[in-house]
């Protein structure tokens, strides 16, 4: 038997362990939840956080940028906050803990996460996706809590439902596996929020299945202190005909990595992912993306917009991966980057690995200043320069939003995207 | 009104001098149309006098109103009330046609000490005056330029200077690009705005807006200065003659 080589851990490694060491007798979860965990952490004890020399961590050397880790506080409690968009079915996430009171919407069953914990049925869902996802370990290590929905089959909401994680200080581990079932019709918003400067260190995995014919929005609305760490990961599998729009928003947090995985299982399965980081400060934010076209006739659309101002350093990653039997994949990638200090950086690396060979795909990206051209219009109608910089600006990501077409929606959306840019341009 | 005083300026970026020592002086109540051949920098000085910043003025002053102009942010001469009418408008997507009318006639009576104007008042005179100009309302919803045909373009120039009813109104080349019927409404939107009190400098490479637009003063521009002034039958003498006669004298 080879004795692994035990590394030094950081102080963010050893705060890790700890945390799942001191809380273990509590954690909820069966004998093989608890086996997982014991694997996850003994992982992460061994392999240590990610550096740049793991691929898909090259631009987020984590081991490097989490240096700190809050000590979880198991009595602190945020308060919830209103609707993003009002009417919405809110189902509040407070540190952590989910909260089951009030009525969920005809066709939609809610359940206890930490239920499945218990009972052992959530096991197999804490299984890492490779030996690189970080993610995955250290949210199977430490999860607590969270909600299992389930659509019914046909069910068609009116209204949003918004998944509410509202964070004080501390640590807050969670998980959300979802089914949307055959022809259901929904808007989702995960929506993640600090109500304090205290220093929090979140995750949350979301386990995604989109079934047969159904027409799924997602939003994905971060909105983290400046001393925020998040990571948040969703994963999903598109059936036949169906249709996911994820929207993710990253308007906060000091370090962030989102990661998106995904696959089409289905024909006619069709993704869209559209990307806005408005990245200011000293942060680092990292959206990163995989989508497997498994089967033929799929198609996938992703544009990302970033705004960086100040020192603040963004990452975005993109791999299409098209199978050998999905012919007649169509799939096209874009990130457009708008540069708006010296100092501010922006990694973009999009990849596509082709095995059909009778398929569309693309992907371009591109960094600009703000054009001169259009600022000077502005200029010369007696727009003062700070506001045309500002609207040139939400005009860049605007533009994005706008393609939501649900007018509540879009307004508080764009509400969130001006009411950051004025704090930050 | 306006007053350009032994004026030189020069491209900032590479130094290539374009205004060589221009006079021009233009009275509230005229239109002045000022012509001339390919680069004499008709559209340089249209820039110069909105506050572009690729230009930079080397020597001379720019009066408007009796004060130096040359200090001030573009934005702070536009709210002053010098507008000018686009060659090529700029499409902006992202930026509804609506949204920048009201922000730009908002920031514009802020400068000046006014207040906002109410929406449903906003909403009336952008009606009024979208209607006089043939602007359909479909292409007030669109973002700013964005799917404009040419005509439709300036059009929505002269619709937002009829909006921000400004005091100097300088129109580079509205006429290119326009047709006959296009060509009408445009010169009928600027005659509405011909006032006592407004002056309006009409840059030209033809005689043809100047039929509907009928001007004060021409003024001829080659090589940075102005070579001849005269009234409107200047301009009928370049069109029959063209520039070659006037350029001769003038070397």
């Amino acid at each position: 038997m080879n004795m692994q080589q035990a590394i030094k851990m950081t102080a963010a490694e050893t705060a890790l362990v700890d945390a799942y060491t001191t809380q273990i007798g509590d954690l909820p979860g069966d004998g093989s939840v608890l086996s997982v965990r014991d694997t996850l952490v003994h992982e992460l004890r061994t392999a240590g956080l990610p550096t740049r020399r793991v691929e898909s961590w090259h631009y987020t050397d984590l081991r490097t940028l989490l240096r700190t880790v809050p000590a979880a506080d198991p009595t602190a409690f945020a308060d919830r906050v209103e609707a993003l968009v009002a009417g919405s079915t809110v189902l509040s996430v407070r540190n952590g803990h989910a909260d089951l009171k009030g009525n969920a919407p005809e066709g939609v069953t809610i359940r206890s996460y930490t239920d499945s914990l218990l009972d052992g049925s959530a096991a197999a869902g804490l299984a890492v996706l490779g030996s690189d996802d970080a993610i995955g370990r250290i949210n199977g290590g430490l999860v607590r809590g969270g909600l299992e929905l389930a659509i019914a089959d046909g069910t068609e909401l009116e209204d949003p439902l918004e998944i509410q994680l509202v964070q004080s200080m501390g640590q807050a581990h969670t998980r959300f596996p979802v089914s949307f079932g055959a022809g259901a019709k929904a808007t989702v918003i995960e929506r993640h929020l600090s109500t304090d400067d205290g220093e929090s260190l979140v995750s949350t995995v979301n386990d995604v299945t989109v079934g047969e014919g159904a027409d799924i929005i997602w939003i994905i609305l971060q909105q983290q202190g400046v001393a925020d760490t998040h990571f948040g990961q969703i994963r999903f599998d598109l059936a036949k005909d169906a249709k996911l729009y994820l929207f993710v928003i990253n308007a906060g947090g000091k370090l962030v990595r989102q990661e998106i995985h995904g696959k089409t299982s289905g024909e006619g399965a069709d993704f869209k992912l559209r990307g806005i980081n408005l990245l200011g400060g000293e942060s680092h934010t990292d959206v990163t993306f995989t989508l497997g076209h498994n089967v033929p006739h799929t198609t996938s659309t992703e544009i990302i917009r970033n705004v960086v101002f100040d020192r603040a350093k963004g990452v975005f990653q993109g791999k299409i991966l098209v199978a050998k039997d999905a012919q007649k994949t169509d799939a096209r990638m874009a990130c457009n980057t708008l540069l708006l200090s010296d100092d501010a950086d922006l990694s973009s690396k999009p990849e596509l690995e082709i095995f059909a060979d009778d398929v569309q795909c693309g992907h371009g990206a591109t960094v600009t200043d703000i054009d001169h051209t259009q600022l000077f219009y502005l200029l010369a109608r007696g727009i003062p320069e700070n506001k045309a910089r500002a609207m040139l600006v939400n005009a860049f990501v605007a533009e994005i939003v706008e393609e939501l077409e649900d007018e509540p929606l879009v307004e508080a959306l764009e509400g969130v995207i001006s009411t950051w840019l004025v704090k930050h341009a | 009104m306006l007053e350009i005083k032994n004026l030189h300026a020069r491209i900032a970026e590479d130094g290539t001098e374009i205004i060589r020592g221009l006079n021009l002086t233009v009275k509230a109540g005229e239109v002045a149309a000022i012509m001339g051949p390919n680069g004499s920098g008709k559209s340089t000085l249209s820039y110069i006098l909105s506050g572009r910043e690729d230009y930079e003025v080397t020597e001379g002053e720019i009066l408007y109103n009796g004060e130096n102009i040359l200090e001030l942010e573009a934005s702070e001469r536009a709210a002053k009330g010098i507008f000018l009418a686009f060659q090529y408008p700029v499409e902006i997507p992202g930026v509804a046609t609506m949204q920048f009318l009201k922000v730009a006639m908002n920031e514009q009576r802020k400068y000046r000490g006014e207040d906002e104007m109410t929406t449903p008042d906003f909403m009336r005179r952008v009606k009024e005056a979208a209607a006089e100009l043939k602007i359909a309302p479909e292409m007030l919803r669109r973002p700013l330029n964005v799917g404009f045909s040419g005509g439709e373009k300036k059009r929505a120039e002269i619709l937002q200077m009829a909006l921000l009813e400004p005091k100097l109104c300088v129109l580079d080349e509205t006429d290119s690009g326009l047709d006959i019927d296009a060509l009408k409404i445009v010169a009928d939107g600027v005659n509405a705005l011909r006032s006592p009190d407004r002056a309006v400098i009409v840059i030209t490479h033809y005689q043809r807006l100047l039929d509907y637009i009928i001007p004060d003063t021409v003024h001829v521009l080659y090589k940075g200065q102005v070579i001849k002034s005269g009234d409107k039958t200047l301009a009928h003498e370049l069109e029959a003659n063209g520039y070659a006669d006037l350029i001769e004298a003038a070397a």
